[in-house]
């Protein structure tokens, strides 16, 4: 009998749709454009199937999960079916009972994906009480604040932190009734690891992690007619508020934010595409000096203020190798305060200098103490497009209808270049662009370089200089930038430049940015869609060519990597391992004259063999009977651990001690002591 | 003499806890045996330790934080050796169940925040009903039934067991 190739189909609500090797029904769903509503189900995390949103029944075996249940031909699944819509209004009351439900005073209030489908599951009452114990609120961080009693435990939050940040700062914790998704000890986000990305924030279904708002903060300096207030809108910022007024994922609305902002009340507005293109010409010029020394390789960027504070917890031993170029968001600040504030003739404390931004970690770099000019932070408020849009809704515009105006002058202009900066590969794309014509004295004609674009987490080129191969590697997504940084060290890879973004999609996927629900994936598509288009727009597409920055180089700043411009525009990093205190207590003295030794167990010292030391001293001790003089404990990091294993003995800490050294040590430091 | 032998003590813990992750080959899913093992040691699981074990395991503090508060057989507290419990069921609250917590707690010098002694001998709960109401006021130490106490009697049987403590103390260093 001839075999008729058949094709592979399911039935959903009676349509057939042929099955292309779907992962689950949701996804066959998808294809034919039915929506099944989800709480815990993210295409780009690992599927965790616990919410029972997405419930359908599947004819003859009954309800499933459509996420986590795989389609086999010849199903018949129905989607709406009366018992489907019950149980799920039952999911949702069950949700609703354990939460607090003020949704008029909510930060989500109208972008909660719960209220959502409450609304459209039509519940109308909740059969079961409210919790009564309220839970303290986190607020600790510049960026982000963690209401538990907004929870409702789908753990999107949890598998976003581990698979795409590779950090792990929430899990579950606790059982029962009191269940809980929290930091290791119930700590704040200030105590542990977290980066401040908001990845997490941008999938909670809820407001249960939510942006530190600063709407009201820009309200009031706005509406101060003493302050002379400045925004500068970043590149990814433009493709994605009008999101929120009805307008596709990466329509350009660059004008009508501009137009919004000065309805507001703001007296200048910039774009810091300008000082990307700043970045780029000061990022690449310290590109070349190190490629001619053959040192400081790989440069890592430094736009990313979460890849750095990354860095600065956990590879110190690169710190050099990051570049010293500050982020466009800090170069930007530094130009209004110390240039903007001369030309437009207004004192340094009057000015305030506000950014818009797709990124919850911007508010916490803005804090950062060294980037300070005359006593005053160089960027006083960060606005992330979440509030940017409340800002612009709170003031009743019209988004749709406002008529787009220009930035304001002279430092206005902001290059092709300098717009992909927000989407990843950009910066990597603006400096070859620069670097090509800078290296081969030749001009560019074909600015597009296709090969650093694209999604993929990692993504590597060779691009020939005149002969010069330099290598570029470009990684976005922390987990993602973990693996290749391994990878660097153990030798397997080597690059001349590194673009780390921690962001999957890079700032267009920012923690700032609004909910990109249902299809985030395709959303982060049309938004770099978005820029790479303002790029074609744009007249001048190479940050050597803008008017602007030759404006400010020859009335400021001179050259590239001038004094002026490393003591403006530059910056340094400092080793963050956070010590923790507490000491792991291993043996006590009671004499009052006493040694302290403590032994660094952190990650790295531990790696290094930090365990066989602390043995080694214990024996010392010992042997010498030194028990009651000797106090020995472990504690976690010293803060160096390039030079690991570390131990400290009173007050000083002794950097690559081996087992070798050890018995040295202990002679020299603590018998000479006791 | 007796601080050296606590310090023994500290130090061979910490090395049992290098020894308990060896014994698991730091083996990410054996995380609850690690644990279980660590709390016989410390009789708690200190947040440092746990920390530690995180390091040495290379998972997040997050999650075997989420581990060890999910099993109810897991204390993050410091408990003591001995746990004390003073039934506060219908029958004894009558016949002055408040009494000898008072007493006990007083005994052990405890402050008004703390449920264990110091020295991580004793911890005092409060339960209801042991099932012994016949011997109202009653307390348990360990699985020990102690009946009609009073304040006098509290003394007396905590001072014994003290010493019974300080004898196997003795007995342990002297092997
Ligand atoms: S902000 Fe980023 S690093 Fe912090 S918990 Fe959320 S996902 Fe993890
Ligand atoms: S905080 Fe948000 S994302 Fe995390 S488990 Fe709770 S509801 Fe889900
Ligand atoms: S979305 Fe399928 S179980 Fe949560
Ligand atoms: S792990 Fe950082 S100094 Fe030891």
């Amino acid at each position: 009998m001839p075999e008729k190739t058949e094709k592979k189909v399911v039935l959903i609500n009676g349509q057939e749709i042929e099955l292309n090797g779907e992962k689950n029904i949701l996804e066959v769903a998808k294809k034919a454009n039915i929506d099944i509503p989800t709480f815990c189900y993210h295409s780009d995390l690992s599927v965790y199937g616990a919410c029972r949103m997405c419930l359908v029944e599947i004819e003859g075996r009954g309800i499933f999960p459509s996420c986590s249940t795989p389609p086999q031909p010849g199903m018949s699944i129905r989607t709406n079916s009366p018992r489907i819509l019950k149980a799920r209004k039952m999911v949702v009351e069950f949700l609703l009972a354990n939460h607090n439900r003020d949704c008029t005073t909510c930060e989500r209030n109208l972008s909660c994906r719960l209220q959502e489908i409450a609304s459209r599951m039509g519940v109308e009452e909740i059969r079961f009480r409210e919790r009564s114990e309220v839970l303290p609120k986190d607020s600790s961080s510049f960026s982000l604040v963690r209401d538990p009693n907004r929870c409702i435990l789908c753990g999107d939050c949890v598998r976003t932190c581990q698979e795409i940040e590779g950090i792990g700062v929430y899990d579950f914790a606790h059982r029962g009734s009191h269940s809980m998704v929290e930091p290791a000890f119930g700590k704040k986000l200030t105590e542990v690891e977290c980066l401040y990305c908001g990845q997490c924030s941008i999938r909670c279904p809820t407001a249960a992690l939510v942006v530190k708002s600063e709407v009201e903060k820009t309200w009031e300096v706005v509406l101060d007619p003493d302050k002379f207030v400045v925004a500068q809108i970043a590149p990814a910022v433009r493709v994605a508020v009008g999101e929120a007024f009805g307008l596709p994922p990466g329509e350009i609305t660059t004008g009508k934010i501009v137009s919004a902002l000065k309805k507001i009340g703001f007296d200048r507005v910039y774009d810091t595409a300008f000082s990307a293109d700043l970045t780029t010409v000061e990022e690449a010029e310290e590109f070349f000096k190190r490629l001619q020394k053959g040192e400081r390789l790989p440069q890592f960027t430094s736009c990313c203020p979460s890849w750095v504070l990354f860095a600065e917890r956990n590879y110190p031993f690169y710190l050099n190798n990051l570049s010293s170029a500050r982020s466009p968001q800090q170069m930007f600040g530094s130009v209004i305060k110390n240039y903007i504030t001369k030309f437009e003739k207004v004192p340094v404390d009057r000015t305030v200098s506000v950014s818009i931004m797709p990124c919850t970690a911007k508010k916490f770099e803005a804090h950062r103490p060294e980037f300070v000019s005359q006593n005053e932070p160089d960027v006083d408020i960060v606005l992330t497009a979440q509030e940017t849009i409340k800002l612009i809704k709170s003031a009743n515009i019209d988004f749709g209808q406002i008529e787009p105006q220009p930035f304001d002058v002279p430092l206005g202009m902001g290059t092709g270049a300098g717009v992909i900066f927000g989407v990843t590969g950009g910066v990597t794309e603006a400096v070859l662009r620069y670097a090509y014509e800078r290296l081969t004295g030749e001009e560019l004609s074909e600015v597009e370089f296709n090969s650093v674009r694209g999604f993929q987490g990692l993504r590597e080129a060779e691009v020939d200089f005149a002969g010069k191969k330099v290598r570029v590697a470009i990684v976005h997504g922390m987990a993602n930038a973990q693996a290749l940084i391994r990878d660097i060290r153990e030798g397997k890879r080597d690059y001349h430049f590194v673009e780390v973004m921690n962001c999957p999609g890079g700032c267009i996927g920012g923690g700032g940015m609004p909910l990109g629900l249902p299809d985030y994936p395709e959303v982060l598509r049309k938004r770099a869609e978005g820029l790479y288009n303002a790029d074609r727009l744009s007249p001048v597409r190479k940050s050597q060519d803008n008017p602007a920055i030759k404006f400010i180089y020859q009335n400021w700043l001179g050259e590239a990597n001038s004094e002026l411009a490393e003591k403006h525009l530059h910056t340094s990093y400092y080793s963050r391992r956070r010590i923790s205190n507490e000491l792991i207590r291993i043996q006590e003295a009671k004499s009052t004259h006493k040694v302290d030794i403590a032994v660094c167990v952190g990650t790295s010292c531990y790696l290094k063999g930090s365990y066989n030391i602390l043995q080694r001293l214990l024996e010392l001790v010992r042997e010498h009977e030194l028990e009651d003089q000797v106090n020995i404990g472990a504690t976690f990091c010293l803060e160096k651990c390039s030079q690991g294993p570390n131990i400290r003995i009173n007050d000083q800490v002794i950097t690559g001690v081996d087992e070798k050294k050890v018995q040295e040590i202990f002679e020299k430091m603590v018998l000479a002591q006791v | 003499m007796e601080n050296s032998k606590q310090e023994q003590t500290l130090v061979r813990k910490f090395e049992k806890v290098n020894r308990i992750l060896e014994k698991h080959s730091y083996n990410q899913s054996d995380l609850i045996g690690i644990l279980q093992e660590i709390q016989e040691e410390y009789r708690y699981l200190p947040e440092e330790i746990l920390t530690y074990v995180a390091t040495a395991l290379g998972v997040s503090p997050a999650y075997v934080y989420g581990v060890a508060t999910f099993y109810a057989q897991f204390s993050l507290k410091p408990k003591g050796k001995r746990i004390i419990r003073v039934c506060d069921g219908t029958a004894c609250h009558v016949r002055g169940s408040q009494t000898v917590l008072k007493a006990v707690r007083e005994y052990l010098g405890l402050k008004p925040d703390e449920d264990t002694t110091p020295d991580l001998l004793f911890t005092v709960e409060t339960v209801a009903c042991i099932g012994a109401c016949a011997l109202a006021p009653a307390m348990m130490i360990d699985d020990q039934v102690f009946g009609q106490m009073d304040q006098e009697k509290v003394e007396q049987t905590l001072e014994s067991i003290i010493q019974e403590e300080k004898g196997e103390e003795a007995n342990v260093f002297s092997q």
